[in-house]
């Protein structure tokens, strides 16, 4: 049954942890350091955690899963450790709500940590450079997003200065949130005029290159109400891939965030009118524009004059990366747990200067790769179970 | 004969072959025996249908630019280059950089042809305008 799992598992406890630039630390560190906040925060500890889900950055051991779970001295029932770039933590959530609906585990750990920044300076990526493509040198991953923007722009009549207004619209909640990394002034022509990247995106149309770190804690809803917060529910999730390469991709326009969301939604029971806040993936401005369009909020073609109406930025009518997002707030490599924290303290009412009203139901969508993994989840308060 | 005794598992992949008939000259490409799907990158099963029966075949070599992106590289380093995607006359789509115009010039839906290029270790496709 599509909906068997809605509900069925609750975030109790969610951290950041050394968000910006953490010198001398390593990424392990900065996920150690991330999950023990949200262990604290739901009043466990280590020793409580039979399940661990995480990934770290490319350059880390590949079975993160497991040195993780060594270094903290779990000895986990069940170990998640797949990759799907920055998606790859919303397919977490979804394991881990199956696993603790089914009794396998009882308190699920799902991690990440990245040292980026202060260890090399740049994205640390995972993937590693194709024979077709590498030969013509192609920024990773700069240059695939650009190749589907110049797409966009072909087709919808999508512009530059469109854009940029997500870039802003970023800036404007990150200025709201003490701990973003990049705060203060941003225009459109701020974003036009920065240094041009791959063309049609300048260095502001891309994200960040922080380090940070950001946990969960993920229990069945049978107990969900005997932590010190107040769980937040996984009401649908659902994941879609379409490629690995961006010559591969079928459609450049059209990404698998409408097969997820279509199914997240079905899983829910929800529609994107039901959505009070939404926090996804802005690898690259374009990303805003296609998933807004992909998961429905507005038709596709018009995510363009969508986002430069102001919908998505504070005092829109759709809110959207109310941390300001990999754009402004934080973006560590794999951004994907940035929008389920943010979308817990949302839920929470934890957003101080940025709350959202009421904000009762949140999406968060995850993209890795160029485009290629698209997960969807749809978080719930109680009320809304 | 069962499909996993097909002869597409022996002998060198589809890389391998795809890269000695760039070392000859030629352009390649596959194209299915099942559906007719031309197929790139080189693989072992279609895309199109999951069959095996991958023949190679010579396109044409003529295609249209499908999306385009300047990189901008600093001048010291040898300055800005496009990287684009190409979808070839017979279906199957790459990636590549026209050669021979000004980048600013390179727009999609531009009709370029495929050239080899054999200046570095390996040889490997770009584009020029048709
Ligand atoms: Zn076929």
């Amino acid at each position: 049954m599509s909906n068997s799992i809605r509900g069925a598992a609750a975030i109790v406890g969610a951290s950041l942890a050394g968000l910006g630039e953490a010198p001398g630390r390593t990424s392990e560190d900065i996920a150690i350091e991330a999950s023990y906040k949200a262990l604290a925060e739901a009043g466990l500890t280590t020793q409580d955690v039979d399940a661990v889900f995480g990934s770290l950055p490319g350059d880390c051991s590949p079975l993160s899963g497991l040195l993780m779970a060594e270094i903290m001295g779990i000895q986990p029932k069940f170990t998640d450790n797949n990759r799907t770039g920055g998606s790859t933590f919303l397919s977490y959530t979804l394991m881990a709500a199956m696993a603790l609906k089914e009794g396998l585990c009882d308190t699920a750990l799902i991690f990440y940590g990245s040292n980026q920044r202060s260890n090399t300076g740049k994205l640390v990526s995972s993937v590693r450079p194709f024979p077709y493509e590498a030969p013509y040198n192609p920024i990773f991953p700069a240059t695939s997003y650009a190749l589907a923007a110049s797409r966009h722009m072909h087709l919808y009549g999508t512009t530059r200065e469109q854009m940029a207004s997500v870039a802003v619209a970023a800036r404007q909640w990150a200025n709201m949130n003490p701990e973003a990394f990049m705060r203060g002034p941003l225009s459109v022509a701020d974003v036009l005029n920065s240094r041009m990247v791959s063309s049609p995106l300048t260095v502001r149309d891309c994200c960040l290159v922080t380090d940070g770190g950001a946990a969960l804690v993920m229990v069945s809803a049978k107990r969900a109400k005997d932590f010190p917060k107040q769980p937040v529910y996984l009401l649908g999730g659902a994941a879609a891939t379409t490629h690995m390469n961006i010559m591969a991709m079928a459609d450049l326009t059209k990404t698998a965030a409408k097969d997820s969301g279509q199914r997240a939604f079905q899983m829910a029971g929800m529609k994107p009118s039901d959505v009070d806040v939404v926090e996804l993936y802005d690898a690259f401005t374009i990303n805003t524009i296609l998933f807004l369009e992909d998961l429905g909020f507005c038709k596709k073609g018009e995510g363009g004059s969508f986002v430069a109406s102001g919908a998505i930025a504070p005092g829109g009518s759709l809110p959207v990366n109310t941390n300001g997002g990999g754009l402004s707030c934080v973006h560590p490599g794999m951004y994907g747990m940035f929008t389920l924290v943010e979308g817990v303290r949302q839920l929470r009412g934890e957003g101080g200067e940025r709350q959202v009203k009421n904000a009762e139901v949140a999406l968060c969508h995850g993209n890795g790769g160029v485009l290629s993994s698209q997960i969807t989840n749809i978080l719930g308060t109680e009320a809304t179970l | 004969m069962s499909a996993t005794q097909a002869p597409v598992f022996s002998g060198p992949g589809p890389d391998r072959v795809y890269q000695e008939y760039l070392g000859k000259g030629e352009l390649r490409i596959q194209r299915c025996g099942d559906c007719g799907k031309q197929v790139f990158y080189p693989r072992l099963a279609c895309t199109g249908c999951g069959g095996i029966k991958l023949e190679w075949v010579q396109p044409s070599g003529r295609g249209t630019v499908h999306a385009v992106s300047i990189v901008n590289r600093q001048t010291e380093k040898g300055g800005p280059y496009n990287v684009v995607l190409v979808d070839l006359a017979e279906g199957a789509r790459m990636m590549g950089r026209v050669d021979g115009v000004d980048n600013a010039d390179v727009k999609i839906g531009m009709a370029v042809k495929a050239k080899i290029d054999s200046s570095g270790k390996a040889p490997f496709v770009v584009f020029e305008p048709a």
